[in-house]
């Protein structure tokens, strides 16, 4: 679901071509007819944005048909755990949960905690920002007081335990209600859940598949939880044949979570700091407490192996291992926050690191007149892209919102090295690591960008030599003494200091669990930590299939510790053994007193089954022997989030911030918790319960093609590519066509709220319209590589979305708007903005519309708006 | 030329005579093609290389010869791809010697309306010099509280998700110490 395996990563697709040849079923769940859903056994067309309605459906057919693998369910899922009795549900409240306070848009969390936990109100309420989870870290918060005090009824009968409540949280989640929200015939609903729950249990599991049309929503995080919900109750967790797969979209962006380039993360799922951290104690408070299960119980390892990788001689104990040189956050600092903060004269200089914002982000409007508002920007990148050029070629120069003349931002252009010239690794979306030895010398200037940072700190730390400002300490401090090779750094020397080096002997550690808080070792990130181990590059590893056996341990390296199967221990029972011979993964061979299997296993390899921790432990040693999810704060996987969530421990069916239809199930018709960013160039097209949606009445959805790639900076300039996928084009249902005058191959233009984009039309009934509560939805699908420069040129489809996100973490709502589509090419020039101004006038847009999020209850949009605070400009 | 000989050397001959029934191989080979290779047959090296475009991870071997690449193919001992690429891997020799490529360091002044030369060593003091500025001008100590904050919103970063580890490693690095936290990525997006 949320995915189009097949086009957008198609040689992994073979995998599932593999299965489906030894007699697997493969369900396609998407809004459009897709070359996934063309090999697949079944494709099943739903409305785009109700996912979750979709989802919630199958939970209810489980759980009232008794169809889940009870034993699993019960050992290794929190599902028997009570909650307080302050938790109100989404049923009790028309689709709010208890805590929430209209004014922030946001929750206080405290009723969801479980029974026996200290649900201690706070003092006062903390702003959203500074509640958010992704402040978190992956760690996520830990759950109050003590894991083992936890009260739990292992029959799963009592009212308050997270089963039940799961059970009444969904229970209008009908076939009947999935229809009429999804557009889907219940009785091709029902068939899902009947391939799902059939293939799941003992002798079967099932995967589960999502990419982008899953994250790229206001509810994302929860269109997740969702999935792994029913993962969880049918056992398909930690097993082979199961998971939940997120399948990434770019060579290294899991290694770009992993070892971050985001603001709100340190290396290894590590929380930035913020405001409230005075010192290291309280900061690691915030991501372990004494009594708290699992291996987060060891942040202050992995943390302080950090400070010293980053500080080297200066971290000492004295001084709390240079924690306080670390900057503090302390709310949204996240991409589209700056690109608003551009447009608004607040950012001076900006870095673009292959990466193509004027047609790759959301808004491709705000955020080239953000960038044309720069003092400096600097572009790396391997040939030119939009982003480098904005100043003579964006489409703003035509409508004469940028004159080349009198745009004042100095660009600098850095050309940089490619794939086969400088060696390094990626982490692809197995989370395995694999190095590339360098080819060929780059040519002239084109470097990497370890080069590149490296002389730039090299070259900073020379101009602040000898300064006693405090500010420039961190600089001074900072290990900066690389291996280098000529001039260029030694990625195999960035790559051991990540592994992580015991500083006593010099020598690589083994792995995490030898990192330690007294400050003796230095590690990077402590997840990749065993990539070098015995000194060896594993990531280099290059052990030919035809060698190996089915988990292939010897090809790359996977982190954790060269585990392929995260949390593999539950695909044994409590006791230890295989839940069936069939499905055996790793088991617990009482002889040898140690934990085996096909997989590296995900749990201490000589901790028994049947271990029970002593009074008073924690971290790890208070995992039990079957505690099988190791990083979780009580041992067990959440069907039920008490905590670490912004929008609900629960995943609930809200409506796309833009949408044609009422919400069926609640009157809080979106995300309560959305962040709307309410001003008056990141306008919304109004959706119910506010008026003139009708101006905007069709479903817009957007995604790739095999042939290009993101925002086109690698395909669009390459002959072949370019002429595989020549040109622009929009998919319309023949229905929508002749409603609107569409003709097969000629032009069209769809309108949003922000701009008018043409294209080619193809007519074709793989978007076939829906029947949505007794009426007709059209949806309207586009890829979106193009921009104006490159062999194969066109318009941005991304200057279509708006800037609303997800609150957990604040990724944009681009898989799911509304739109207007109209035959001909769009209006030029200034003629442009007064085209889209008369459609908002139409609809009475203002920076105030879709910014009352709550619409709840006697809310019914009515609430407070949340508009931005200091821009006397968006009052309407 | 004997009769034989002249008839053996007629494809449609070969192809219904020998082994090749369908005309695909040594039936319509001519002498030419017959004596042609592949480019990766007399490459002087190969490298083993990943496809930097989506996030499932296919092996390359890169052909070098003369220090060019001559050639990228899928690696078939690889258990992730079985020697596949996609039409983009497949593509990536254009990626990586086309002619779209950059080779030098471009400068646009502002107000200018056309790029400029600079010299790279130029460049690099030119940003680092910027770097400060940007960095003191957006400077905060404390919050509103008197809590200290230590850091700039001055500058920011996005970016990229086909850098490699390192690199991102050595970004984050050099931003935190800087002081800077706003470094976003494709991740985000």
């Amino acid at each position: 679901m949320g995915s189009n395996m097949a086009e957008a990563h198609p040689v992994g697709f073979q995998w599932v071509m593999e299965a489906k040849a030894r007699g697997a079923k493969v369900i396609h769940v998407d809004p459009r007819f897709t070359r996934t859903s063309a090999l697949a056994d079944r494709h099943v067309a739903l409305r785009a944005g109700t996912d979750i309605a979709f989802l919630g459906g199958v939970i209810h057919h489980i759980l009232s048909h008794g169809l889940d693998f009870r034993e699993y369910v019960r050992a290794y899922t929190n599902a028997p755990f009570l909650l307080n009795e302050r938790y109100q549900d989404t049923e009790d409240l028309d689709g709010l949960f208890s805590g929430y306070d209209p004014h922030t848009a946001s929750y206080d969390p405290s009723s969801w905690a479980y029974e026996s936990t200290a649900a201690r109100e706070r003092p006062g309420h903390r702003a959203k920002e500074q509640a958010a989870p992704y402040r978190h870290g992956a760690g996520g918060p830990a759950v109050e007081d003590s894991a083992d005090g936890i009260a739990a009824d292992p029959t799963l009968q009592h009212p308050r335990c997270v089963y039940q409540v799961l059970k009444r949280h969904f229970a209008r989640y009908t076939p009947q209600m999935v229809e009429r929200i999804c557009g889907v015939p219940r009785e091709v609903f029902l068939e899902v859940c009947r391939a799902w729950t059939e293939n799941s249990g003992r002798e079967r599991t099932a995967a589960l598949v999502y990419s982008v049309g899953w994250t790229q929503h206001s509810t994302g995080a929860q269109y997740i939880r969702a999935g792994s919900i029913i993962q969880l109750l049918l056992g398909n967790i930690g097993r082979p044949g199961g998971g939940v797969y997120a399948l990434r979209g770019h060579a290294s962006i899991q290694g770009s979570t992993d070892i971050p380039t985001l603001f709100n993360l340190l290396p290894g799922y590590l929380p930035m700091p913020d405001a409230t951290h005075e010192d290291l104690a309280a900061y690691l408070d915030g991501v372990r407490r004494p009594g708290q299960k699992g291996f987060w119980g060891n942040a202050d390892a992995y943390a302080v192996s950090l400070l010293k990788e980053y500080w080297g001689q200066a971290a000492t104990a004295e001084n709390d291992y240079c924690f306080g040189h670390l900057p503090r956050i302390d709310g949204d600092h996240g991409t589209y926050r700056t690109a608003m903060d551009m447009v608004d004269g607040k950012v001076f200089g900006y870095f673009l690191l292959g990466q193509n914002p004027a047609v790759g982000s959301a808004h491709g409007r705000l955020q080239r007149l953000g960038m044309a508002n720069l003092d400096w920007l600097v572009v790396r990148d391997l040939n030119m892209i939009e982003s480098a050029t904005f100043w003579k070629d964006a489409p703003e120069i035509e409508t004469g919102e940028i004159v080349t003349e009198r745009c004042r931002t100095e660009v600098f252009f850095f050309p940089a090295a490619s794939h086969v010239e400088k060696s390094g690794t990626f982490t692809q979306t197995q989370r395995m690591l694999q190095w590339r030895d360098q080819a060929v010398e780059p040519s002239g200037d084109q470097r990497s960008e370890l080069w590149f940072f490296y002389h730039l700190g090299r070259l900073v730390k020379e101009r602040l030599a000898g300064s006693t400002d405090e500010r420039d300490r961190p600089v001074l401090d900072l290990a900066w003494d690389y291996a280098t090779e000529g001039d260029e750094p030694s990625a195999a020397d960035v790559l051991r200091r990540i592994n992580g080096i015991d500083l006593a002997t010099g020598r690589a550690v083994g792995g995490y669990t030898e990192l330690k808080a007294d400050g003796s070792t230095a590690c990077g990130c402590w997840i990749y930590s065993g990539v070098y181990a015995d000194e060896v590059n594993q990531a280099r590893r290059r052990t030919s299939r035809f060698e190996q056996g089915p988990y292939e341990a010897e090809w790359g390296w996977t982190w954790p510790l060269n585990r392929r199967v995260l949390y593999n221990r539950a695909s044994a029972d409590p006791q230890g053994r295989p839940w069936s011979e069939r499905k055996a993964l790793v088991w617990w061979d009482a002889e040898r007193g140690e934990w085996t299997g096909h997989d590296t296993p995900d749990f201490e390899k000589h901790k028994p089954p049947d271990y029970r921790p002593p009074e008073g432990a924690s971290g790890p040693e208070a995992l039990g022997g079957d505690d099988a999810f190791i990083m979780m704060a009580d041992g067990k996987a959440w069907l039920f989030a008490p905590t670490g969530l912004t929008d609900g421990p629960l995943p609930t069916h809200y409506e796309p911030h833009e949408s044609p239809v009422r919400n069926l199930l609640y009157g809080q018709q979106a995300n309560p918790t959305r962040k709307v960013y309410g001003r008056r160039d990141n306008p919304s097209n109004p959706a119910p319960p506010e008026a003139h949606g009708e101006v905007f009445p069709f479903v817009f959805t957007a995604s790739r093609l095999t042939e290009h790639h993101t925002a086109g900076g690698m395909s669009r300039q390459l002959p072949y590519l370019s002429e595989l996928q020549p040109e622009l084009f929009v998919e319309v249902s023949p229905e929508l066509a002749a409603e609107r005058g569409l003709r097969h191959l000629d032009w069209a233009h769809v309108v949003t709220s922000r701009a008018a984009v043409e294209a080619r039309v193809v007519v074709t009934d793989r978007l076939a319209p829906l029947r949505v509560e007794g009426r007709t939805v059209h949806q309207v699908w586009m890829p979106y590589h193009w921009g104006p420069t490159g062999l194969a040129a066109g318009d941005v489809v991304n200057d279509l979305i708006g800037v609303v996100v997800e609150p957990n973490v604040l990724i944009q709502e681009s898989k799911v708007l509304t739109c207007d589509i109209r035959p001909g090419r769009r209006p030029r020039g200034p003629a442009l903005l007064e085209y889209v101004q008369g459609y908002r006038r139409r609809a009475g847009i203002t920076p105030l519309t879709g910014t009352r999020v709550m619409t709840a209850g006697d809310g019914d949009g009515h609430g407070p708006a949340h508009t931005e605070p200091d821009r006397p400009e968006d009052s309407p | 030329m004997g009769v034989k000989r002249w008839v053996g050397a007629w494809p449609v001959y070969r192809q219904l005579t020998g082994a090749d029934r369908l005309g695909r191989g040594r039936a319509v080979q001519s002498r030419r093609s017959a004596g042609l290779g592949p480019r990766t047959a007399d490459a002087d090296r190969v490298a083993d290389s990943v496809c930097p475009y989506c996030a499932v991870g296919c092996a390359q071997r890169v052909y070098v010869k003369d220090e060019r690449v001559v050639q990228i193919e899928g690696n078939p001992d690889s258990p992730v791809s079985r020697g596949r690429l996609c039409p983009k891997g497949s593509a990536s020799k254009q990626l990586v010697t086309g002619p779209q490529r950059e080779r030098k360091v471009r400068y646009r002044p502002p107000y200018a309306t056309e790029w400029q030369d600079l010299d790279l060593d130029v460049a690099m003091e030119m940003v680092a010099d910027r770097v400060l500025d940007a960095r003191r001008r957006g400077w905060q100590d404390t919050d509103a509280s008197g809590r200290p904050l230590r850091r700039t919103l001055g500058f920011a970063g996005l970016g990229g998700a086909t850098l490699d580890n390192e690199e991102n490693y050595l970004i984050k690095k050099l931003f935190t110490a800087l002081g800077a936290i706003q470094i976003e990525n494709q991740a985000r997006i």
